[in-house]
């Protein structure tokens, strides 16, 4: 054994000694640099010629500590720090936590700072999911579509900027409220982006979801019951591809999510092709919640009365959010300071790659990349 | 180098106060907890009796403090007789100045009902928890990453390795006597050679 | 000698059936050239059009419009150390490429480029064209084998399966087209030349003869000789985002450029085996039909026009460049480029000239079509898996094409079997 034991891989005991050509298993490391697996995931596979017989997720790649990092910091502090979870909706983030810790002040959003959380959050789920769709798309192999993507996003990412000064991790959202009301020009953007985005989207479905080789290789593939998505706690577009209808914004509305009009988009097969329509269809219903957002968008202040040092009571809550990815809970415990005592970040992504072994398991090698893909995790919000 | 902190928490930033003139909603009363009796606790209550030492909702959520001798059985009749289905998260806190340091916390979800329970069980540094794998598969993970943070262990846990940090590590990191800066000083020095906190 | 190199100018053969040493060898560096400047631009065209299908520019910074990219690349290539693994077989290791790249060039030995415009015409030229580019399998396996590392080694193989896999199928229509080319007078031929003098005598492309069939076969053809060379959507021995690297994995500077130079020139090979069969090689559209000496002379006159028609464009994006001294260097390339573009374009108007160049014009704007078809299919289609791609070559373009050639038997047949049944 090499003096390097981090880089060794567990499974390789399976198979001491042994070249290649000796056993019928192969054992492959894929990652963690990677232009495939999304960010630093190392997967290490077993093979029989093509199959896959076993398979083992290595993470920690991106560890940062940031549940450590959040006991050393005041609860208004740790906010930046959260968008850099799920860094491609970092939006969402920011609501889910928002709301946690409101829910443990017992402090009441006003209605427009409500929606225009709303606008902002589904325009992030859309920015998100054409992120999904281009690098999904781009693993099985069809180049183009991940630049129609990108380019449509950047659309979304251009209202960010001038809404809160970033693209990316953008701290939209402070507690109590939004930090900043909408600018001169924010609704006719936002309309703008519901226009043109609906019909783009159609271009992406008649470019991908009618070709065959598209069908070939994601019908069947990475399959899932409903039963295991529920037993592996797998929340988001991989538990509706499999026919659960199971959204937080329907079940549990948070942030006024009960004004609007909007349908649940739910697969029947399990396969990475039902999960590829579920969430394409999702962004059409992100534009309706959008547009209705938009022009139900009232008067009003944008930001609840909240003590300068927020100090919430000793306690505890759990808020849970229906985030891109799926369900982004944040387990909150206070011990009256002004600093938290313990902040749990239930990562959707981090659940949701536990049924990598289930999906890949006597699938292609080839399959393998499309399942990850299909899973949509972010290693920012697996690792933390 | 980066600082070394000296114990006193940062400077907080403060909150933002209310901007518009318009006047703000009035600030809900804060939260307290309050007791939760419902036909839930009381099944729970006649099954197990001293074992749920309380039962309480805070801020609209509910949740169970039970004895770690029954928490299994209880997480089990959960599962089995009343719906709860779904394991939401699993995870630990540590309250080092406490007798039993480390609290348990499982957050079960029934669909059925759209309801959330919160199940809380007192472990002593040292002692083992059960694992809920047997119940639920998505419960390897999060207790491997409980092991791995708080180094709380789980009898019956199939693979029960570090997840987050280097396999040889050596510490808890997310314990209260872990040094937010603190690194393992031989791990990095034999696998990355440099010196920790270059 | 000065004799012997007179003489043929005035013969009406290729050189090699004329046994003329010189102008073998003359011709052979032309092709040779001609070959290596089509895949240099290839390279051009392919990142060009590839970026504009994906909304973005391509190259644009070096040279005007990115027109010298393919250069600075060879340049790089070239100047890059050559790594060789240390437990790597060394000899193989160096041969695999170059063997790649024999293969790829010699089967352009016998492709017509015009009546008389080819190195030689052999009687047996399709034949020869198919085995020689079944050689370009032994290269690929020997660079996963030489690399001594079982990554490239399983890709190797792989690819080498889908290699002879989609050759079956592309020789059952040849075979098909070969058989076409006996309808009218009853003797076939295999020479390169007299398939496309069939078509001429039957008055019509292969491609287009006795509908569907002619149609099929081409389109057979076309899928297998994507799959053929390695490209889109079949490229999963050499695609990055999957797990195995491929043979190419240990290869690197030169010899990768190598492999990429065969891969181009195969391409182009087995295009020009599919315009030759198919669509009527250095024919030019409604050579019987539009016949006569007017229509002759205004279709010779189209390659001046093209040349002259892109000169113009040149200096159209010429005009819109910005004037800022950065760009002039930039700026006066494009002018000159255009400039060179004009001249070639306006000497091929001349009566001598256009003539000769009208045959090797209109086969390189048919191959041209064929190369864009293949850049089309990189940039809008996902890959097939592996599985899936050899039960495409098997059990889909295999079954096809044995149906393509025995439809065209019976259609050759026909009077025979009318006469029979109508007894």
């Amino acid at each position: 054994m090499s003096d390097n034991r981090f880089y060794d891989s567990p499974i390789e005991e399976v198979a001491p000694g042994n070249t290649f050509l000796d056993s019928n298993e192969l054992v492959l490391n894929m990652g963690p640099q990677h232009p495939s697996t999304h960010g630093v995931l190392r997967v290490i596979l077993k093979l029989d010629g093509e199959k896959v017989n076993g398979i083992e997720c290595v993470i920690g790649y991106l560890h940062r500590g940031i549940e450590k990092v959040a006991e050393h910091r005041t609860w208004a502090q740790f906010g930046p720090f959260v968008d850099r979870l799920d860094y491609t909706a970092a939006v969402s983030n920011s609501l889910g936590y928002c709301l946690a810790v409101e829910k443990l002040l017992g402090v009441e959003v006003p209605k427009r700072a409500q929606y225009l959380r709303v606008i902002l959050t589904e325009l992030c789920r859309l920015a998100s999911h054409q992120v999904w769709l281009g690098t999904h798309v781009l693993d099985i192999g069809a180049v183009t579509p991940l630049f129609y993507a990108f380019r449509d996003r950047e659309d979304i990412l251009n209202v960010f900027e001038k809404y809160c000064g970033a693209r990316l991790t953008t701290h939209a959202f402070r507690i109590g409220g939004c930090r900043w009301d909408a600018y001169a020009g924010f609704a006719e953007q936002v309309l703008h982006i519901c226009d043109d985005l609906g019909p783009k989207i159609d271009e992406y479905r008649d470019l991908i979801t009618g070709n065959r080789i598209w069908l070939q290789r994601t019908k069947n593939v990475g399959v899932i019951s409903a039963e295991d998505c529920i037993a592996y706690g797998i929340t988001g577009p991989v538990l509706r591809g499999s026919g659960v209808e199971w959204d937080l914004r329907k079940k549990q509305p948070y942030s006024s999510y009960e004004d609007f009009d909007f349908d649940i988009p739910i697969g029947t097969a399990g396969d990475t092709f039902d999960r590829y329509v579920v969430r394409v269809e999702e962004m059409h219903q992100s534009i309706r919640i959008i547009r209705q957002a938009t022009e139900g968008l009232m008067e009003g202040p944008i930001i609840a009365k909240v003590p300068k040092v927020i100090k919430p009571p000793v306690g505890e809550v759990y808020v849970s959010i229906e985030a891109p990815k799926g369900e982004l809970g944040f387990f909150l415990v206070s011990n009256g300071s002004a600093m938290p005592y313990r902040v749990r970040v239930r990562p959707p992504s981090f659940i949701n790659l536990q049924a990598l072994e289930k999906m890949a398991k006597g699938s292609l090698v080839a399959d393998v990349v499309a399942i990850i893909g299909t899973l949509d995790i972010v290693l920012g919000e697996v690792d933390r | 180098m980066p600082e070394v902190p000296d114990g006193n928490p940062p400077n907080p930033v403060p909150a933002q106060a209310a901007t518009t003139p318009a006047a703000a909603p009035a600030a809900a009363p804060k939260p307290v907890p309050q007791p939760w009796d419902c036909e839930l606790v009381q099944q729970l209550k006649n099954s197990y009796g001293s074992g749920i030492h309380d039962a309480a909702t805070f801020a609209g959520q509910n949740y169970l403090v039970v004895d770690r001798a029954v928490c299994h059985d209880v997480l089990l009749y959960l599962y089995q007789q009343l719906g709860y289905t779904s394991l939401t998260d699993l995870t630990a806190v540590h309250y080092p100045k406490d007798e039993l340091p480390f609290e348990m916390v499982w957050i079960l979800f029934s669909m059925a009902a759209n309801e959330r329970v919160r199940v809380k069980a007192r472990f002593a540094d040292e002692e083992s928890a059960p694992t809920v794998t047997d119940r639920w598969v998505g419960a390897n993970w999060m207790e491997r990453e409980v092991y791995d943070m708080f180094g709380i262990r789980f009898t019956g846990h199939p693979d029960l390795r570090r997840i987050l940090m280097p396999d040889e590590w050596t510490g808890h990191p997310l314990r209260k006597d872990y040094d937010p800066h603190k690194q393992d000083e031989v791990w990095v020095r034999k696998n990355l050679g440099i010196e920790s906190g270059q | 000698m000065i004799q012997s190199i007179l003489q043929y100018l005035h013969s009406d053969v290729t050189p090699g059936v004329a046994g003329n040493l010189f102008w073998v060898v003359v011709y052979v560096l032309l092709v040779f050239a001609g070959i290596s400047v089509g895949v240099i631009f290839m390279n051009w065209f392919e990142r060009k059009i590839m970026a504009h299908m994906q909304v973005r520019m391509g190259p644009m910074r070096v040279g005007p419009h990115g027109l010298l990219q393919p250069i600075a690349d060879a340049l790089k290539l070239i100047i890059k150390e050559d790594l060789m693994p240390a437990n790597a077989d060394k000899i193989v290791f160096w041969f695999a490429p170059v063997c790649v790249v024999m293969t790829a060039f010699c089967g352009f030995i016998v492709v017509p480029f015009g009546p008389t415009h080819a190195i030689t015409d052999m009687n047996i030229g399709v034949l020869f064209m198919l085995g020689v580019s079944s050689l370009g399998v032994l290269g690929v396996i020997m660079a996963g084998w030489a690399s001594n590392s079982h990554y490239p080694l399983m890709g190797s193989l792989r690819s080498g399966a889908q290699m002879v896999s989609y050759e079956i199928a592309m020789s059952m229509t040849v075979v098909s087209a070969v058989m076409m080319t006996s309808m009218a007078t009853g003797t076939g031929t295999l020479s390169m030349i007299g398939i496309v003098q069939a078509q001429l005598q039957q008055h019509t492309w292969f491609a287009f003869s006795f509908f569907p069939v002619g149609l099929t076969a081409l389109g057979v053809f076309s899928i297998a000789m994507v799959a053929e060379t390695n490209r889109a959507p079949f490229d999963l021995p050499e695609a990055e985002s999957e797990l195995v690297a491929g043979f190419l994995t240990e290869y690197s500077g030169f010899r990768w450029s190598l492999f990429f130079l065969a891969e181009y020139a195969g391409m182009i090979a087995v295009s020009s085996i599919a315009t030759t069969l198919w669509l009527g090689g250095w024919l030019r559209p409604f050579p019987n039909l539009l016949g006569g000496k007017n229509w002759d002379t205004a279709f010779s006159l189209v390659p001046g026009i093209t040349f002259v028609a892109l000169a113009a464009l040149c200096l159209f994006y010429f005009t819109r460049m910005p004037s800022i001294r950065a760009m002039r260097a930039d700026a006066r390339g494009l002018a000159a480029f255009g400039g060179v573009l004009g001249v070639i374009g306006i000497v091929m108007l001349l009566p001598g000239v256009r003539v000769r160049v009208q045959d090797i014009y209109w086969f390189t704007l048919k191959v041209g079509f064929f190369m864009y078809l293949y850049i089309w299919y990189r940039t809008t289609f996902p890959r097939y898996r592996f599985d899936q791609l050899m039960k495409i070559g098997w059990k889909v373009l295999l079954p096809i094409s044995i149906g393509v050639v025995i439809m065209t038997a019976l259609i050759g047949v026909r009077q025979e079997l009318l006469a029979l049944v109508w007894r």
